[in-house]
């Protein structure tokens, strides 16, 4: 039954066209060459339009987009032809914006790096089913990925969540050490970071 | 030495440029996969890995199943850690690594103790990651758990459970209904999202069952649904239902139809648009019913979020196609739509316009949508050009603007299909309004001076021959033509000297100078083009005396040939050169029935100048070739008609096999085409054994047998059975396929001495009334309607029944007699209440036979049918009308 909402994709990527954080959630894409050349043409398309106040939307491919920008981050979301525009721009809403409050305010593509777990934590938060992009050499038994898609099912997606505040929290508090308290936790983490900043530097 | 290197990491972009993944490479990514193997886990180390790991699976990066294991054991052993960021990761990764059955095990235990864990966020996760790699075996014991999380009371955690039984469903729908009662306890849920799940899960849990949907969506439309998605979720599944009682429903109050509206004053977007939408999206809705979710939908129009507006326009657009009128009160929003800045909308806000405009805004529109033509893409500016046509067909009058607007955009920069739809929609205004037509070829003259694309060019060209010489000064396209000639490539030379041609045979005062051009084209250095002037030079008089062309040469030459062009080619194909010239009488005039996708605009006139794409290419010359080839079947005459392939197998089962029917005048072959789908074996000495004591009038006479049929190479075995000459004889045949099976060796190929003789159940098959019936259309019915004797027609009325629609009663009559529809007359529009149908074919014997429907809807459903046949024989009409009255 086609009548769930259907999202295929969410997709954040930077502003060359390249992948940040991508999930996928419809076949359509066979491979990731098919994925990339999606995700390129449907970053030239929507490149020059202005998508940081509001989220704009767009028709392509026979899919409807709805895409907003936030410094060098393009945030997008792809949904089926005939699907509610307004349901998928919640979902892209709720990602944006549980995004922003993940990162504290500081909204890029290094920060969104940085902290990529909690994007990806994210991503996992708001809609059930679908795979990276990456694959698993295809052998007899990939249960259940491939097996589904073997019998001819759809794999079943379904929003988890939209409320960004909800989003965010979920993914907050299970990162949160108990043992280490926030503000100090950040510390430790930007320390590491330097280290590693100063190790690869003096590698090179 | 170290100099530099400090250097550059001062350097500014080289800082921007900064990524924690610089550098990274999967082997040394899986090195660091071995922490997780650390007595003493380091849990932020461990999820950094992880991290990396998801983060190269996001790249696109590929692993090998040797080291997804590797990493899917070392995963397993992060669960002894106590941290619960990492613990979350580790279940991301499980998931994306879909580890196998035998792999699942390891993990099971684990997940099964966080499942009834006291954190939720072990418990949610848990069940999530365990539902999507477990098989049914470990469902019976979980699901006791499962149960009671569907009602737990965190919604986190309950909605885990909801969704995770919305996979578990398509796997194992027995287990998963068991849980109907918790699952309608969650959708009266106070979490939203909860309730969004229950309800998603419960309608696919009843959705085989029409009377529980219709149960579930009358208790849930009084209200309780909270969830802005849980209640698009339910007017879905409202005008699902709404769709459906729509057949047996007496017309009056549409059930339900006022909870759609209420929905219309939701206070969530999602949710009123969801509602608008459904219903302008009903099955003849009503222009009273129409108009609240027009209001909604004007009032979205003037929002700041482009979403909104995008979405309004994109419905109104819609609805303009069936009730133009009801949006015309959207006209002022949607003007000022056109200067939006999303070009998406702009285009969906000029074609909506377009659609409603009257004849005094048409001039306006135009001088707006020139203006913004030149910024849109090319797939939006055939949108804007095929509302143009429509629009000119509404508007004749108007035909002096759009035409002028439509050859502007042709000279302008613009792809292949962009370029095809302009000359395609200017072609059409020609046929269709005769004062635009002087106009409009010169448009197109103009065009092929600078046109870049072979395949218009040459369509061009050809148009030009034909309505050219109509005109009422034929000798001003003379000069365009003849510049193709010295200008352009040799496809496009040839076509203009066929066209130079026409000119000249159909106009005679201008034949003496296109003599003199032709000649020139004989020096031409292509074959093609100095093959062409001499033939025409040859036939049309050649020695240059001004001469009446001949007739039949004109009709040769010029005149349209009466058969399907594929079946041409194919007859040509198979012809041998012999002592015998090709006879054009032999080729199959059956005219195979285009896509579908060719039939999309009823009524409308043929589509531009690419005559319509070729169907797959013609296979009854390949019948008659095969069936002659084989000496039992020799003396059965001239091949009739073949059917079409009938499956009398399964998919996917064993051997597949498909029967196709020759009718000839006295006989009947039945051509079993098998397929082995089995590797390991080898089929001999196929036949089908037939039994046809259902079927009176027919008798076997010849069959013959498939010496061996091996894996996966299609191979056929007949059988023929004799029947009264030039009867329409019917009757079924059940089937039984006999053989002797051979084991082979799948690594050698080598079969066994020894077989087994085995047998196999077929499907029935039937010969019925339509299998005597050639699918042959005519060109004009009406003519040929009139020319036929009217002492042969034969007229009766029949009641259908009750029908699904009357499209479908249609379509169910043209399957039963099996005759070619004709002028487009096979497409009921929507919401027609009666309906015309033309048939034609040709009946056994060689007897014409054409069949005019017509259908009218008796009460709500019931679908009464008059039916004039008329045909060179009566009998025959009395033939049809008991197909008709038998079927």
């Amino acid at each position: 039954m086609e009548s769930c909402p259907s999202i295929k994709n969410i997709l954040l990527l930077d502003s060359e066209g390249n992948r940040v954080a991508v999930k996928y959630y419809s076949d359509e894409w066979p491979n990731n060459s098919a994925k990339e050349a999606f995700e390129k043409s449907l970053f030239t398309k929507t490149q020059k339009t202005n998508a940081r106040t509001e989220a704009e939307i767009a028709m392509f491919e026979s899919h409807i987009i709805v895409y907003k920008f936030v410094q060098d981050l393009h945030f997008f979301v792809t949904g089926a032809e005939n699907e509610n525009e307004l349901i998928l721009v919640t979902v892209l809403q709720g990602f944006f914006d549980a995004v922003g409050l993940l990162l504290r305010g500081t909204v890029d593509k290094k920060e969104a790096l940085e902290n990529l777990d909690l994007i990806l934590l994210c991503l996992d938060e708001i809609v059930d089913g679908g795979n990276a992009v990456g694959t698993l050499l295809p052998t007899d038994e990939f249960v259940p990925y491939v097996k589904v898609f073997r019998l001819g099912w759809k794999l079943s997606i379904i929003i988890l969540e939209t409320d960004a505040n909800v989003i965010a929290g979920k993914v907050a508090s299970h990162n949160i050490d108990a043992a280490a308290p926030l503000s100090e936790q950040t510390i430790s983490q930007a320390l590491a970071t330097a280290r590693e900043h100063l190790a690869r530097s003096l590698l090179k | 030495m170290a100099q530099p290197l400090v250097k550059k990491d001062d350097d500014r972009d080289d800082e921007a440029d900064y990524s924690p993944f610089l550098g990274i490479e999967k082997g040394a990514v899986l090195q660091e996969a071995r922490v997780f193997n650390d007595p003493q886990l380091d849990p932020r180390r461990c999820s950094q890995v992880i991290t990396k790991l998801l983060y190269l699976l996001n790249q696109g990066e590929t692993f090998t199943k040797v080291e997804a294991t590797e990493v899917f054991f070392a995963v397993t052993k992060l669960f002894q850690s106590k941290d619960i960021g990492l613990r979350r990761m580790v279940y991301v990764m499980i998931k994306e690594l879909s580890p196998s059955a035998d792999e699942v095990i390891i993990v099971t235990s684990s997940l099964m103790k966080d499942m009834t864990s006291k954190t939720d966020m072990y418990r949610a996760n848990a069940i999530r990651v365990l539902c999507r790699i477990t098989d049914g075996t470990l469902l019976t014991q979980i699901e006791r758990y499962l149960k009671q999380a569907i009602v737990d009371k965190n919604p986190v955690v309950a909605s885990a459970a909801l969704v995770s039984g919305i996979h578990l469903l398509q796997t194992n729908p027995e287990i998963v209904k068991r849980w109907s009662n918790e699952v309608q306890e969650a959708v009266q849920s106070r979490a939203a999202l909860v309730q969004f799940h229950a309800l998603a899960l419960l309608h696919q849990i009843r959705q085989n069952d029409r009377l529980a949907v219709n149960k579930l969506v009358s208790s849930l439309t009084k209200g309780s649904v909270r969830s802005p998605l849980a209640q698009c979720l339910l007017i879905r599944y409202t005008s699902q239902v709404i769709r459906e009682s729509a057949n047996n429903n007496q017309a009056g109050d549409r059930p339900f139809y006022d909870f759609l509206e209420g929905c219309l004053r939701h206070k969530a977007e999602m949710v009123i648009f969801e509602a608008a939408r459904a219903i302008t999206e009903l099955n003849g809705v009503t222009s009273r019913e129409l108009t609240p979710a027009i209001t909604v939908l004007q009032l979205f129009l003037s929002s700041s979020k482009p979403v909104l507006r995008f979405a309004a326009v994109r419905t109104l657009n819609k609805v303009a196609m069936t009730h133009p009128m009801a949006v015309t009160n959207c006209n002022i929003d949607m003007e000022s739509l056109i200067s939006d800045q999303n070009r998406s909308i702009a285009t969906l806000a000029i074609t909506t316009l377009l659609k409603t405009g009257n004849e005094s805004s048409v001039d306006r529109l135009m001088k707006q949508i020139t203006n913004f033509m030149s910024d849109i893409a090319d797939e939006f500016k055939i949108v804007v050009v095929e509302a143009i046509r429509s629009l000119c067909l509404k508007f004749p009058l108007k035909h002096r603007s759009l035409m002028n607007f439509l050859s502007n955009i042709l000279r302008e920069e613009g792809g292949f299909e962009y370029k095809k739809a302009i000359v395609d929609s200017i072609v059409i205004l020609i046929r269709d309004i005769p004062e635009a037509k002087e106009s409009g070829l010169l448009h197109l003259c103009e065009f092929i001076e600078d046109c870049e694309f072979t395949y218009l060019s040459t369509q061009i060209l050809h148009f030009l021959g034909i309505e050219g010489p109509k005109t009422s000064d034929p000798s001003k396209y003379i000069r365009y033509i003849y510049n193709r000639v010295h200008l352009e490539n040799a496809t496009v030379r040839a076509g203009a000297v066929s066209t130079l041609a026409k000119f000249g045979a159909m106009v005679d005062t201008l034949k003496p100078r296109v003599f003199v051009l032709l000649r020139r084209c004989l020096f031409d250095n292509d074959d093609e083009v100095r093959d062409r002037a001499t033939l025409y030079i040859n036939t049309l008089g050649g020695d240059g005396a001004v001469v009446e062309t001949g007739e039949d040469v004109k009709e040769f030459l010029f005149g349209s040939l009466d058969i399907p062009l594929v079946n041409l080619e194919n007859s040509l194909k198979n012809y041998e050169p012999s002592e015998e010239s090709f006879d054009i009488n032999s080729v199959p005039k059956e005219v195979k029935t285009q896509p579908l996708a060719e039939k999309k605009a009823p009524g409308k006139k043929p589509t531009g100048l690419g005559a319509s794409p070729a169907g797959p290419p013609s296979t009854v010359d390949a019948y008659e070739k095969l069936l002659s080839s084989i000496p039992e079947f020799a003396n059965f005459g001239k091949l009739f008609k073949s059917s079409a392939p009938v499956e009398l197998t399964e998919a996917e089962t064993e051997y597949a096999v498909n029967v196709v029917k020759h009718i000839f005048d006295g006989h009947v072959v039945f051509q079993y085409n098998c397929t082995n789908t089995i590797p390991e074996q080898l089929l001999e000495n196929v036949t089908v054994i037939v039994d046809a004591s259902e079927a009176e009038e027919f008798a076997e006479v010849a069959s013959k047998p498939l010496r061996s049929l091996p894996y996966d190479s299609p191979g056929q075995t007949f059988v023929a059975f004799e029947k009264p000459e030039g009867v329409p004889a019917v009757g079924k045949f059940s089937n039984m396929l006999r053989f002797i099976v051979k084991e082979v060796d799948p690594s050698t190929g080598e079969a066994e001495d020894d077989g087994v003789e085995d047998e196999y159940q077929l499907e029935e098959l039937e010969v019925v009334a339509a299998d005597y019936m050639l699918k042959v259309g005519v060109s004009n019915f009406r003519n040929a309607w009139e020319t036929m004797d009217a002492d042969c027609e034969r007229v009766d009325e029949y009641g259908l029944g009750p029908r699904e629609s009357l499209a479908e009663a249609v379509n169910a009559v043209i399957n039963l007699l099996g005759m070619q529809p004709c002028e487009g007359t096979e497409v009921v529009p929507n919401n027609s209440r009666s309906h015309t149908c033309l048939l034609s074919g040709v009946y056994i014997g060689n007897v014409k036979v054409l069949v005019r429907l017509q259908f009218g809807l008796d009460g709500p459903k019931d679908v009464a049918m008059k039916l004039a046949v008329r045909s060179e024989d009566e009998a025959v009409s009395d033939a049809i009308h008991e197909i008709v009255a038998s079927g």
